[in-house]
């Protein structure tokens, strides 16, 4: 006999975990693992084989998701990993991110892709130093959607107040940072209360599990509502007998809706144009968006090759001049005067890190200006000069354009995160708001 | 995992993408990546269904134009010859190019050592890293899924190797967003692995919908097997079965395709892919767990393999 799934299409929500060490955090990716019927009998077998060998009474549902042998030795997990799980309503892919201070970054790394992020708080503890760091890098970031797992009820005798409390002064503080749409679910992640099964031990929660939210909550933005953004990949010409004069620029739309027959702008050129054809891998298409990879022809025959942004609506102005939040990953400080490779969307230039303007200290969210650099895991604002004009958009605007990376020309190594603009929305929302009483 | 249900995209938004959409869109993406930033890209290509998918979505990436790369297989010897007429079959059809790095030629001149349970599949890291500094090959596409092991669900899409191609998992360069960075030295590679946030389901599935031509050893059919370490595994000149191996002929097929030393038949009388996707959902064992020996050596076989080079 045979337990039959789904074997239709369906949606794919990417998401981030965050908590602190002692949060239960890898309980509960183990958990909604194991919940969802995602473990299978022989992996659970060697967690079992393992804690027993270790001399531990129950499986460490942890062991799941540490796989390196350092992970295993040090009982710690020392880097993002990535999960996949499934129910019959949606796809999932977890980006397990360790929850150490000093592993901010992998956080970070983790968030960038994410559409979501859990971070979890021990109900015992309430809102710590830690909590707040995980919200504002999600904020940071622009994770769409947060939850607020508040982990361990069952040692708090399951009190709506205790979680009520908590709740009210996280949701106060998300929103602080722009965060727009805040959940929070009182879990057990250790006796599996609304984790994936709703909880016998709570009834005055009345909102869904967390698995039931992640099924639920909607992916991805609404691409007719945002500016064509489709940077170049890779020039397609066949130059056979069958496609003697086919010039197609392979990409894929970062944002937006490109459709035949569209006005577009050839950026940093600032050259226009007209769509004149769109081919989804061979095959003709009138429209196309984001994040589909197509090919997309040219009215016009003009120079335009990898790192070229081909744009519709509002386009940004190419800049050479570029001020970003940046997340530094790397143990080898950014300093001002330090020259650097930058690679946005799919163009790499050399860029001079002209000013370190401030680091802001992610607990406090102040901003400690006269910083000399920035080590590891630090987040701050730079001002940055490039070789050649960039056509950035404001990461607040656009996840894919606004963001960047830099790169040692030595060695080849990634040393920061960048995003352009400011930090949090709530610095930039008031600029418009004192205009409005001028 | 385990209700029925029909859930189809939810079709209040007209942009929205299934899952493999969203999937095949990134694996393109990765392989114009590749072709934009490199010099010498490879793909390697075993036969088995992951590479098959790269092939497909790497001709999708770059139609109507051919595949900017060539493509490489380390032969062990121990084939299933099915599998290697489909991949001349496919180099054929596709007009491509095919580099082949012989295990047995590096027993033959001592550089390698026939292993006493006649297994090759660790065998093959020196021969691939031969092949690579020879081929001065700069991109080395593989088809390795975050979800097949616990190593390799922390390896990165770009995955440097060193001089000695070797992988250290605690020097990976963090990857955001979809910005990939493939610098590298003069004699140091990149792994790439276009298919990391692929599931066996979403292979299968992905091939179900794309009607792409598998080697049939991967349905259901009558073979002549032999049970060690608990699979099914084929006669061969690789040293099985054994005097106290009694051969059975039993209705099986193969969940992964690799050195036939090593890799398992599991009973199943799955003859389509409906069959093998129904099949697959409702299976309690992993791919690999239900079918590869080698990585039951040691809690961290694939790690310690990756470390030397392996994929």
């Amino acid at each position: 006999m045979s337990t039959t799934i789904e074997t239709n299409a369906t949606s794919l929500l990417r998401f981030a975990t965050a908590g602190s060490v002692d949060d239960g955090k890898s309980t509960l990716v183990g958990r909604l693992l194991h919940d969802s019927k995602s473990v299978l009998a022989d992996q659970l077998e060697a967690v079992e084989r393992v804690s027993l060998g270790r001399g531990q009474e129950a499986p460490d549902l942890a062991l799941l998701t540490d796989g390196l042998r350092a992970e295993r030795e040090q009982g710690i997990t020392i880097d993002v990993a990535y999960r996949y799980f499934a129910t019959p309503r949606r796809r999932f892919i977890l980006a397990d991110t360790p929850g150490h201070v000093q592993y901010t970054r992998n956080m970070v790394t983790g968030a960038s892709t994410a559409e979501l992020a859990v971070v979890l708080v021990d109900a015992r503890n309430g809102v710590v130093e830690q909590t707040r760091r995980h919200a504002a890098v999600a904020a940071l970031l622009r994770v769409p959607h947060v939850v607020l797992a508040v982990n361990k009820m069952d040692l708090v005798d399951y009190a709506e107040p205790v979680f009520a409390a908590i709740a009210a002064e996280f949701t106060a503080y998300a929103a602080s940072l722009g965060v727009k749409d805040v959940l929070a679910v009182p879990i057990s992640a250790l006796a599996g209360d609304n984790v994936v099964e709703p909880s016998a031990h709570m009834d005055w929660y009345g909102g869904p599990t967390l698995l039931e939210h992640l099924e639920t909550v909607p992916v991805g933005s609404d691409p007719s509502a945002e500016p064509a953004r489709f940077p170049v990949q890779y020039v397609i010409r066949p130059q056979t007998e069958e496609h003697p004069d086919y010039r197609g620029y392979a990409g894929q739309l970062a944002s937006g809706v490109l459709r035949v027959g569209d006005a577009v702008t050839v950026l940093p050129s600032g050259l226009t144009t007209t769509v004149a054809g769109i081919d989804a891998f061979g095959r003709g298409t009138d429209i196309a968006w984001a994040p589909q990879s197509v090919t997309v022809r040219l009215a016009d025959d003009l120079d335009i090759s990898r790192g070229d942004l081909i744009a519709a609506g509002a386009t940004p102005a190419p800049t050479k001049d570029i001020e970003a939040t940046v997340s530094h990953l790397n143990e080898r400080p950014l300093r001002a005067g330090d020259k650097v490779l930058l690679k946005h969307t799919t163009r790499t230039v050399r860029a001079l890190v002209k000013e370190i303007s401030y680091r802001i200290d992610i607990d406090t969210l102040e901003q400690r200006s006269g910083a000399e650099g920035l080590n590891v895991n630090d987040i701050g604002h730079v001002k940055l000069r490039t070789a050649e004009p960039l056509a950035l958009d404001d990461y607040t605007d656009n996840r894919r354009t606004g963001s960047f990376l830099l790169i040692d020309p030595a060695d080849g190594t990634t040393l920061t995160a960048g995003m352009a603009g400011e930090a949090f929305e709530t610095v930039r929302a008031t600029e418009p708001a004192e205009e409005d009483w001028v | 995992m385990t209700t029925a249900t029909d859930s189809p995209v939810r079709t209040d938004n007209p942009f929205a993408l299934s899952h493999l959409d969203a999937l095949e869109a990134e694996s393109v993406h990765i392989f114009r990546e590749v072709a934009g930033e490199f010099e010498r890209p490879v793909i390697l290509f075993s036969g088995g269904k992951d590479s098959i998918l790269m092939l497909h979505l790497a001709l999708k990436a770059f139609a109507p134009a051919a595949i900017p790369f060539s493509l490489l297989h380390v032969d062990t010897g121990h084939n299933f010859p099915e599998v290697l007429a489909y991949r001349d079959r496919v180099v054929a059809e596709h007009n491509l190019r095919l580099h082949v790095a012989h295990v047995q030629d590096f027993i033959d001149d001592g550089r390698l050592r026939e292993r006493p349970d006649g297994t090759r599949n660790p065998l093959q890291t020196v021969p691939l890293l031969d092949a690579i500094e020879k081929g001065r090959f700069d991109a080395v596409f593989g088809g390795g899924r975050r979800d097949e092991e616990k190593a390799r669900a922390k390896e990165r899409v770009f995955s440097l190797r060193d001089e000695f191609g070797a992988w250290d998992p605690r020097r990976q360069r963090p990857e955001l967003w979809s910005l990939y960075n493939g610098r590298h030295a003069v004699g140091e590679h990149v792994r790439v692995f276009p298919l990391s946030n692929w599931t066996e389901l979403d292979v299968w599935q992905y091939i179900e919908r794309e009607g792409i031509e598998l080697p049939e050893i991967y349905y259901a059919h009558e073979r002549d097997v032999f049970s060690r370490g608990g699979m099914w595994l084929t006669a061969g000149e690789w040293g099985g079965p054994k005097d106290s191996e009694p051969v059975e002929r039993r209705l099986v097929r193969y969940r992964t395709v690799g050195d036939m030393s090593c890799t398992g038949a599991v009973d199943s009388d799955a003859t389509t892919i409906e069959a093998v996707i129904a099949e697959i959902a409702a299976s309690r064992l992993t791919e690999r767990g239900a079918t590869r020996a080698d990585d039951k050596l040691s809690e961290a076989a694939m790690e310690d393999r990756k470390r030397e080079g392996y994929f």
